[in-house]
């Protein structure tokens, strides 16, 4: 029972959900739509599990006293507000927006900003160019970051012979462009066909029963 | 007044992330925990009002109350939910085998005609149509090109033979596509992040007052 439950449940719920979408018939629209909702409902309790893990966390280094308890007093004080001004005033409320719009976002848009500078570093690392791979890995990169700011247009218009810009006054905008829906169209269209084979198969060996990875959190 | 604060705020929060770049310190520690416990509190009451409420909350009141008893159905999910807390418990937690199964089961059914259809199909219809336009010898140079790194770096990803002769060599075109295109997404993200820098430098500049008027006065 304990191992041959779940091989059902996946098959029939695969199998289901693989050909309902052939039949647009109202009865399957109708269960499609129940599933649907099963599988938001059993999200929230995975989402409870989550915070619930986060939580369980952050109250063991306050109890230990650990080193840098005090910033977990600073995760709960955030979780707490933040879910209670939400929960009780709405996600319209006043607070929740408050927070949203002057802690969330300016948090969230700076640390991925931080990212920048680590960026640069790892470019300095990855762009050596060393091998024809990184050269061209190098040149393309540059050729994007040139055709994206002002800057590449305005050093090509006072580099260039007047009569080439004349000619093409935005020349590092189109080439960027072009490498962005020439080449790199080609290498993301094949890195695409690619994985989606690959996770066709493995949604296919999921509903088979041959993939069971994801039962391995439970040993028993 | 609620947004004058809101904006410094905002400005001491930005500064505390940027000390960073100095090194770490407890002023970034706390803007980071800050976001972690925000960012959780966020999605535990978006999921309350979207998820919670809708779903589980108004279906089992109707049941109750109004006696539509078909609403009692959403206990089923609510029990596969419950049973995810099994793996807290190491006798039971073969338990959280069934919503796992479920979920898993579903998504993966979702996923295979979404996947066919969005990825495979459409991909290699875009990749097909060009040939359609032969308003130019640029558009049709360009037309080949593409379905040449689509096949070379297709080939580049199989595995399940060894690259020689034809397949290595085109192989070996598929790595030259492969890395313009992870440049071009290199350079692409960069300039992203550099927005996201100025956007940022820029909120300083604007509401930093002293600073705002150093700015205004060079203006």
């Amino acid at each position: 029972m304990k191992r041959q439950i779940p091989l059902i449940i996946s098959f029939v719920c695969g199998i289901f959900m693989l050909i309902q979408f052939f039949i647009p018939h109202p009865g399957f629209i109708s269960v499609y739509r129940g599933i649907l909702n099963w599988a938001r409902i059993i999200g929230v309790f995975a989402l409870i599990i989550g915070i619930g893990t986060l939580v369980r966390l952050h109250f063991r280094r306050i109890t230990r006293r650990s080193p840098g308890w005090f910033y977990s007093v600073v995760v709960f004080a955030g979780l707490i507000v933040t879910a209670s001004a939400g929960i009780i005033g709405g996600t319209r409320g006043k607070l929740f927006v408050w927070i949203f719009q002057n802690i969330n976002i300016p948090l969230d848009a700076t640390m991925f900003s931080l990212l920048a500078f680590f960026m640069a570093s790892a470019a300095y690392r990855a762009f050596r160019a060393r091998t024809l791979d990184a050269t061209l890995l190098l040149i393309a990169a540059v050729i994007v970051m040139f055709g994206r700011v002002p800057i590449g247009d305005f050093l090509w218009q006072a580099v260039a012979p007047q009569s080439w810009v004349d000619k093409v006054p935005f020349l590092p905008e189109q080439v960027a462009e072009w490498v962005m829906s020439g080449p790199n169209m080609a290498a993301r269209r094949g890195i695409m066909i690619g994985a989606a084979l690959g996770a066709i198969s493995t949604s296919l060996k999921i509903i088979l029963g041959i993939e069971r990875s994801h039962f391995a959190s439970s040993s028993q | 007044m609620f947004n004058a604060i809101g904006i410094w705020v905002a400005i001491g929060l930005t500064i505390c992330v940027y000390s960073f770049l100095y090194k770490d310190n407890p002023l970034f520690k706390f803007a980071e925990h800050l976001f972690v416990g925000i960012s959780a509190g966020y999605l535990l009451a978006i999921a309350y009002h979207t998820n919670f409420l809708p779903y589980i909350y108004y279906p089992l009141k109707s049941a109750l109350t109004e006696g539509k008893y078909r609403e009692f159905s959403v206990l089923i999910p609510s029990l596969m939910g419950l049973m995810l807390f099994s793996r807290f418990v190491p006798r039971y937690n073969w338990m959280v085998r069934w919503p796992f199964a479920f979920l898993m089961g579903y998504s993966a059914g979702v996923k295979i005609p979404v996947i066919m259809q969005a990825d495979i199909y459409r991909q290699i219809q875009g990749t097909i149509q060009p040939f359609g336009d032969k308003s130019s010898l640029w558009a049709i140079t360009n037309a080949v090109m593409i379905m040449l790194g689509v096949i070379c770096t297709l080939i580049y990803f199989f595995f399940s033979r060894e690259r020689k002769g034809l397949s290595g060599g085109l192989s070996e075109a598929g790595i030259i596509f492969l890395m313009i295109g992870f440049g071009a997404s290199f350079g692409y993200t960069v300039m992203a992040r550099i927005s996201l820098l100025i956007g940022r430098v820029d909120f300083l500049l604007q509401n930093i007052p002293f600073i705002n008027s150093i700015v205004s006065n060079g203006r």
